[in-house]
This record gives structure tokens, sequence and C-alpha cells, in this order.
């Protein structure tokens, strides 16, 4: 009886997928999400999911999330609070029920809901919802397990049938969404097309799940989300790290040069090296070495030998890269590394992301060792941003550090292909036959300071360079005083000089406000909604994020300085807002600071930016580090 | 390029900078030899890269006339082999030391020979660390008194070709330093061979460890010490020319030909290229007490190169697949299209 159904059209909706670690919710999360991009809304996924790979089944420390948030348009985070949570045990549930909106749709496995499952998930009682106070949420208790053993009956064996109770349960969410199965029986079918069986038995219980939906008419809400046009083009649905792989492939085709990347595995970083294995026909080369040290060492071999070099790794990865990035900027040589920033410090929380090595890519090494630092804003950006480190690299031979972190790293979002056209060339400077006469090693162009770049191979350009200090005239080894003072110098003003060649640092929102939001790298969607929430209850804010950290862009002083209140918002102590002291004298913004391994809750960013903003008396020097 | 058409001489890969090793420094010889050994190989010097890591040994690249990458302590190794993949037509060198290479550079040496890299590894041992001035080595031997251990090392030594082969090394060869001529003909073989050479250099510092070799190295005792091992020939050494290597069991064994009734048909014939490592590293591990220390190449095995299996695997997989740009890659993934 559709009549008993209420259809919620809804601008947005966030959606959370949660189950034990093995039951396969971050496929079905990226499913759901590929058909809700395709279908044309705007998406933001985020897996949340534990270190171990297997922990024991239906405890606490095994749950696995995957959160999204849909809709029309203004889509910049996954979400705070979810609107439906398909809870796969209850374990699950109890993890997820501080991230429930009150009246939130809870799907339930009932199968998994038995006495022993409550036990394992510590409930002590035989309501978990009422233990957990979650009183008006709408309950749709499915026998899922069941109904995958019932709908595969003589078709697969037991353990394929608990296998697919993920993909039932998507069934469940396509009804809830008013989905047509069309587009996801087509991903399954690329998915399980080598498991012809596996196939047949998830398209099956896909259906099964749908039909269950629709025919007990629950009566719960129903979604029907607005679709919106995006600018022309293709597609694809991206996450920060494949993102990030596919920005050094698209520089060293812009370079014309081959791509090279040395690394070791680590997490959150590992999927690019994984990403950019698989592009062989590309020409790309992979090295996974023997640790981080030789990772970055390959990759300033292959530097040296006129590759586009990379390496990617994590915070305790980048800390053992710090000598070899000082041989790099010492010798003067194009790389790239990428930091995928996760909880700190040691080993920390690995799948967990915050904003807490900046210090360490900024200044973690010995001596005066100036290098780029790039910060990427979104899942998106990642590709942009390593686009750029990669140009700066190769146009002034420097290493540039390019920082992601957990959250776009794994994070998606739908992404137009972009037409290399659409970027800037990138040109290295290489050594030419006009200044063979007068060359040597560290000549520099004197305007940019950047030195010039002979390739082994090249013939009248041998030369030799390494750790130690050089003559700036001759490049041969030198102690003299007043010449490691100048070097010293040079090596920063090659630096400080890539200011000149940076955009410009952009303001949105209300550029006459009293109060400057300020933020910096993979914070952007979350900061820009809150910002967005804040200006919409009529108060005036402003608001900037920084993806170029070192050099700042040129005006970035004008800008912070414009304001009487500047509120720098990011995800470790204050370590941006430390920095613009350092380099804005008698700048002393005040700061929101949250370290948890967690996304911001832009309700909590809201709350924060509104108190400042009311704040009348508030002056930046006013720290209120809450 | 012409290359194969010109020939170059020793001087061709000379610096011009001044050498500045101790006077009577072990490393002097091994760089005339490398001058050498690449004259006749005859590649460019411009084709030429020569890789260090920190030590009086990793000075080298200096004083070579080719590309040079002094770099930092242990890294040498992880260095050349990025080189070597970037540009598999170079010609790539290492110069290291005991220290650099098996003490803070031990890993990247290991996985190196492990991959079989086409990278020709110099290691110079001296048994000492001589730039910071005089502190024991991984190969010094047991009770080594030095600065750093001033009542005795109580920790065993690394012995460079057991490391070597137990990494699965291919090319294994031993010199000494002041041997000019069979350092430039190891050097040349270790540069034509495909994978990683190792060529352990003994060499002698002069200041913080003078005369570590000497019982084995000293002219009067060098040929009764030491046997200089050739391809297909027979294992004969002494100063009369007397002695030789053969089998006893699973040992081998020194014996005077013509006593005990050992004949010249029992001698051993050395075999570099048999691809069980186990004969090899008997010989390499003779420590010149009951049996000689071996020189020459002990060791000389075809096996897949690295740096070549990774062009190979780029060409098989560029057969199959047709995107040659990001674009097309891309255009054939999971997209859609927005009208």
């Amino acid at each position: 009886m559709k009549q008993e159904m209420k259809i919620k059209d809804l601008e947005t909706v966030v959606v959370r997928f949660s189950g034990d670690s093995g039951d396969g919710m971050q496929l079905v999360g990226t499913i759901f999400s590929n058909l809700s991009a395709e279908l044309g809304n705007e998406i933001i996924t985020f897996p949340d999911y534990p270190a171990e790979i297997r922990a024991p089944h239906g405890t606490l420390s095994g749950v696995s999330g995957f959160q999204m948030q849909l809709g029309a348009k203004n889509v910049f985070t996954p979400g705070d609070k979810a609107d439906v949570l398909i809870a796969m045990n209850p374990a699950a549930l109890k993890v997820n029920a501080q991230f429930l909106k009150p009246d939130s749709v809870v799907i339930i496995d009932t199968d998994s809901f038995q006495t022993s499952d409550l036990e394992r998930a510590l409930f002590t009682t035989g309501d978990p919802f009422k233990e957990l106070g979650l009183t008006s949420v709408q309950v749709v208790a499915a026998p899922i397990t069941q109904m995958c053993k019932d709908c595969l009956e003589g078709i697969a064996d037991n353990k394929q049938a608990l296998k697919s109770r993920n993909i039932l349960a998507l069934g469940l969410v396509c009804w809830l969404f008013n989905r047509p199965l069309k587009i996801v029986e087509k991903l399954l079918t690329e998915k399980f097309k080598k498991k012809p069986d596996v196939l047949k038995a998830n398209l099956l219980v896909l259906q099964a799940g749908f039909n269950y939906g629709h025919n007990i008419h629950a009566a719960v809400s129903t979604y029907r989300i607005e679709t919106t046009s995006h600018k022309k083009g293709f597609y694809t649905d991206i996450n920060g790290n494949k993102a990030t792989a596919y920005g050094l492939i698209a520089a060293a085709e812009k370079a014309g040069l081959p791509l090279f990347l040395g690394s070791y595995p680590i997490t959150p970083a590992t999927d690019i090296m994984q990403e950019l294995a698989v592009h062989k026909e590309l020409g790309v080369k992979v090295m996974q070495t023997e640790d981080e040290i030789a990772g970055i060492c390959t990759a300033i071999g292959a530097s040296f030998a006129g590759n586009l070099a990379a390496t990617s790794t994590s915070g305790p990865g980048l800390a053992l890269k710090s000598e070899a990035i000082g041989l790099a900027v010492m010798a003067e040589i194009p790389l790239v590394v990428i930091d995928v920033q996760r909880a700190g410090p040691s080993t920390g929380m690995p799948t967990k992301s915050e904003q807490t090595d900046l210090m360490q890519a900024l200044y973690g090494r010995n001596g005066e060792s100036p290098v780029v630092v790039i910060a990427a804003l979104s899942p998106t950006d990642c590709f942009d941003s390593a686009f750029r480190a990669s140009k700066i690299a190769l146009e002034h031979l420097t290493p540039v550090i390019l920082l992601t972190d957990g959250y776009i790293a794994n994070g998606s979002s739908a992404w137009r292909i972009p037409d290399l056209e659409e970027y800037p060339e990138i040109k290295p400077p290489y050594v030419s036959a006009e200044i063979r006469e007068r060359w040597t090693p560290f000549m520099r162009n004197t305007e940019t300071d950047v030195r010039y770049w002979a390739i082994p191979g090249t013939e009248g350009f041998m030369h030799r360079i390494g750790g130690l200090e050089k003559d700036y005239m001759q490049g041969v080894i030198s102690t003299d005083p007043g010449n490691h003072q100048r070097m010293v110098q040079v090596r920063q003003s090659k630096i400080d000089k890539i200011a000149d060649t940076l955009p410009l640092q952009e303001v949105w929102g209300d550029e006459d406000a009293e109060t400057l939001v300020v933020g910096w790298g993979g914070t952007y969607g979350h900061l820009s909604e809150a910002v967005e929430k804040v200006r919409e209850q009529g108060k005036k804010v402003a608001f900037t994020h920084f993806r170029y950290i070192n050099p700042l862009p040129k005006n970035a002083e004008t800008i912070l300085r414009k304001y009487k209140k500047v509120l720098v918002i990011e995800q470790n102590l204050g370590q941006f807002a430390a920095y613009l002291r350092a380099k804005i004298g008698g700048l002393n913004p005040l700061q929101f600071n949250r370290v948890k391994g967690q996304p911001f809750v832009v309700a909590r960013l809201v709350e924060e930016i509104t108190k400042i903003v009311e704040n009348g008396e508030l002056k930046n020097s006013q720290c209120i580090n809450s | 390029m012409s290359s194969s058409q010109i020939t170059y001489q020793a001087k061709d890969y000379k610096s011009a900078q001044l050498v500045r090793w101790c006077p009577g420094c072990g490393d002097y010889g091994l760089l005339t030899a490398l001058h050498k050994a690449l004259a006749e190989l005859g590649v460019a010097p411009h084709d030429i890269v020569v890789i260090s890591g920190i030590g009086c040994s990793s000075r080298l690249p200096y004083y070579m006339n080719t590309y040079g990458f002094h770099t930092i302590h242990g890294r040498g190794a992880a260095v050349a082999t990025g080189v070597k993949v970037a540009n598999p037509r170079l010609s790539v060198w290492l110069a290291t030391g005991d220290g650099d290479c098996l003490a803070i550079g031990g890993n990247h040496f290991i996985h190196a020979v492990r991959r079989n890299v086409d990278v020709n590894i110099l290691l110079m041992n001296n048994k000492i660390y001589g730039l910071t001035k005089g502190q024991y080595s991984p190969t010094s031997d047991r009770g080594f008194i030095s600065k750093s251990s001033p009542y005795g090392t109580v920790e065993d030594p690394f012995r460079p070709a057991e490391l070597a082969i137990g990494a699965r090394g291919r090319f294994f060869a031993r010199t000494i330093d002041t041997d000019v001529k069979n350092s430039s003909a190891i050097l040349l073989a270790a540069a034509k061979h495909k994978g990683t050479s190792v060529v352990e250099v003994i060499l002698n510092c002069v200041i913080f460890n003078d005369g570590i070799h000497e019982t084995i190295t000293a002219r009067e005792h060098r040929a009764d010490k030491t046997i200089f091992l050739r391809h297909g020939e027979k294992m004969i050494f002494g100063s009369n020319n007397d002695k030789g290597i053969v089998q006893s069991g699973f040992d081998l064994k020194a014996v005077t030909i013509g006593e005990d009734g050992y004949t010249l048909d029992d001698v051993l014939v050395h075999d570099m290229t048999t691809p069980d490592p186990t004969f090899h590293l008997k010989l390499a591990l003779m420590d010149g007490n009951e049996l000689p220390v071996a020189l020459g190449i002990i060791r000389d095995v075809e096996a897949p190169v690295y740096d070549e299996d990774m062009e190979k695997q780029i060409e098989n997989v560029r057969a199959k697949k047709p995107a040659r740009t990001l674009k097309e890659f891309l255009m054939t993934g999971d997209i859609w299209e927005v009208k």
C-alpha cells in the first residue's frame, strides 16, 4: 500500500554502511556511491576501517564503516551524522550509535542480532536500541542471512550465502532510495566478471533485497534525491590516492619524462604505489623497495638520471626519509615526496587521519633545508596538487612535499576526466649547447636562482654533485665560511622566489567581515560547508584555505592582516597557526584544534565559528583554544 | 651513439680534481685500475655514473670525469639502483667501504644484490672506519682493538662474500689494492657481467689500520697465502706453484702436489659459472690459515637482471594494453557522461 510510505525529498542525505571488517561494507559502499554518482548526484565518501584486517568476528574492534553524503549540490563532506545506517551486527550498531540522527533509518540483519551476537558486542540486555538510547530511530529488521540462504538454496553453499549478505543489504538500500537496480547489476557484472558463480549469486540476492523492501511496505521514510547537472564531460569516481597517482602520471606526460616511483608499503599511502604499478602501459616504473629510505633514495637516483621521480609514504615513513630529503635539497634535484598524513606520533592510529605532519614537512631535517610544501584540498584536488607539485619540482629543481591525509586519500567523489590541454606546460631548466662553455654544476638562472639540469648521458656536461657543500661559482666541494652563508641563502631564496609563480590566495564569503576563517589542506570540504552554514544564518564571515604552505602565496600577509579576527582551524594543536605567527610578524590568530583521528563535525565547526563571529570583544591575541 | 668507434684512454676518465686520500692509501691503486678498466671497456665518460655513500672510499666519484653523485651514508646502493632502473643504458658503479656498505647500508646492499640490478659495486674493505678516525667496522676481526673497542670487540665480523652470496649474489670477485693489473682485469669483467657485480678490494688504511691485511698481502708470503682463481684452470698456488686445492669429504683442503699421494689430477678446476653457490662460497671463505685467500673472479653466473626485466615487462604490458596517455586509460574505465 504505497500511500503508507513516506517519500522524503532531500537535498542531501548521509548513508553509513557498517559491519565486520570482513563483511564487504567497503565494497557495497563503493558500489552505492558509484551508482549515485552515475545518477548525477554529488557524492563524498569516507571509508572508516580498523587497522586489523580481520578482528574477532562480531566484536567492537572489528567494525568497518563506509560513510557517504549524496545530494543535488553543495556536497563538501561525507556528512556529520547518518540518515541511514546499515548495521550488519550489534557491534556495528553500538559503534555507530553516536553518528546517528534521531529519526534515522537503521537496517539490521535480525539473524545476527541473536543473544550470543549481542553478548559479543558487550550488550547486557536483549534490546540493543533501548540500551543505546536510540528510541526514535526507524528500524528495518530484515532476516538478511536467512534470506540469502533461502534465495541461494541449491545454487550456492552456505559459505557463499553468508558472503552475499552485503549485496542483499545493498538491494534493500536501493529500494530505500528508489534506485534502479540496472546500474548496480552492471557494476557487479564488471566486478565479478571472472567469477560467474559469485556474480549469479549476488545478482539474485540483490533482487531479493530490493523485493523484500518493496513487499514489506515498511512504514519508514524512503528517499528521493534530486539530481543536478555537472559541467559537461566524462566523469569517474576517484579517491585521493588514485588522484595523486594520476596527477603524477599527467605531469610526467606533460613534461615528456618517464615517471619513477620508489616506495614501501605503509597505511594509508600504499594505494598510490599500487595504482601506479598497474600502469606499465604508460611507461611508469614502480619499485617496491626494501625500506622507506630506499624508496626515496631510488627516487633520488632516478631523478639524477632524468626521470620525474617520486616517493609516497605516511608520517613515520617521512621521518625515515628526512636525511635523504636533505640530500635532494643540497644536490638541488627535482623530487616529489607524498606524505599521506595519519594519526601519530609513532605508529599512532594508522588508519585514522589528521594534519600533524606540517612541521615535520617544513622543518624536519638537519641544517637549513628549505623545501616546497603543498597540501591537497580534497580527493579530486589530489590530482591538481600532485601535478603542481611535480611542475614545481621539475622547474625549480627542488624537493616538493605534497601533504594529503588519510581522509582525502580514501575519501572519494565524482571527478571530471580532464583534458591535459587545460593544464600548464612543464619545462625543466635543461642545460643547453649555448651555456656549455661557461656552465658549472651550480650556475644559476639569476631571476629564479635555479641551477641547470644536466642529465647523465648528455655529452659535455659530466659533473659531480652530492651532500657536501659546493662552491657557488665552481660547484666543487667547499668549506669556505662566506661561501656556505651564500649557498644557504641562495637555497632559501630559490624556494622563496617560487611564490612569484603561484596563483594568488583567494578569499571566499564576505570580504568585509570581521572574522576570517583559515584552513589548509584536506579540511577544505568541512570548513567551506561550515562557513556556508554560518553565512546562511545571516552572519558575516570570510574564508581562505591554503594549498601552498611554503612558500605562501604573495598576498597571504595582506589577507591575514586585513581581518580583526583570524581563526585558524586545523587537525593538530596549532601547527599552521604557529607557522603563520613565525612568518607574519605580530599576527597572533585564534585557534580551533581537534586531533581525534576523525574528520571534523560540521555542526561543531558552525558552533565554534559562530561563537567567534558573535564575540565583538575578541581580538586575535586572545587565544581561546578549546 | 658512436662511442663504439671512439677509443678512450685512462686519462679520459680522470677528473681535474686533486686526489685527497692520504699518501699511501690503497684507494689510489683501485682508482688507477678503474680508469684503466673503463678505457678498455670503451664506454663514453658521459654514459658512466659513479655513485657513492660516505667514507674515504666514497670520495672516489670526485676523481672521475664522469657523472657522479656523492650521496649519504649507506644509501649508495639504493641511489645507484634508481639510476640504473631509470636509465638502463648507463654504466653504473658504486664506490663503497666496509662501514658504508655492510653496517649502515647493509640492507640496501643485500637487496641490490638480491634484485640483481646491473650495478658494479666496488667494496673497499680496510676493516676500519677511516673518515671518523679509527673505529672498528663490521669486517673487523673478533677481539680487534680500536678507539671504540679499547678492550677488543666481542662480536664476529661479516665476511662480505658470505653476505653477497647469501643474498644470491651472481658475481663476486676479490682483489688486492696494490695489484693494479689484476684489479683492472677484474673490474672489466665486473662491468661486462650483467647483473650486480661485487668486487671486494682488500685495501690498506695507512693511517688507522696499517698492515691489517699484511698476513696475506705481504710480498714475501703472498704466493703461499693467496690463490688467484682463473675459470677453467687448476687451483694451483704457492711460491713454487706446487700447491693445490683438492676436495676432502665436504671440505676443501690445500695439499702439496706429489706429497701424501696427491697428484695434479686431484687438484680442482675452477668453474665460476656453476649456478650452485656451495663451492664458490667455500672458496670465498678460505681465510689464509689452512687455506689460501681466494683472489680473482670466484663466481660469475648468469641470471635475470632487474632493470632489464622491468623494461621487458613494460613492453609486454604495452603489447596487451593500447592506452599510451592517461586520458586514453581513464576513458576505458568506469565512467559516465554528463551532456
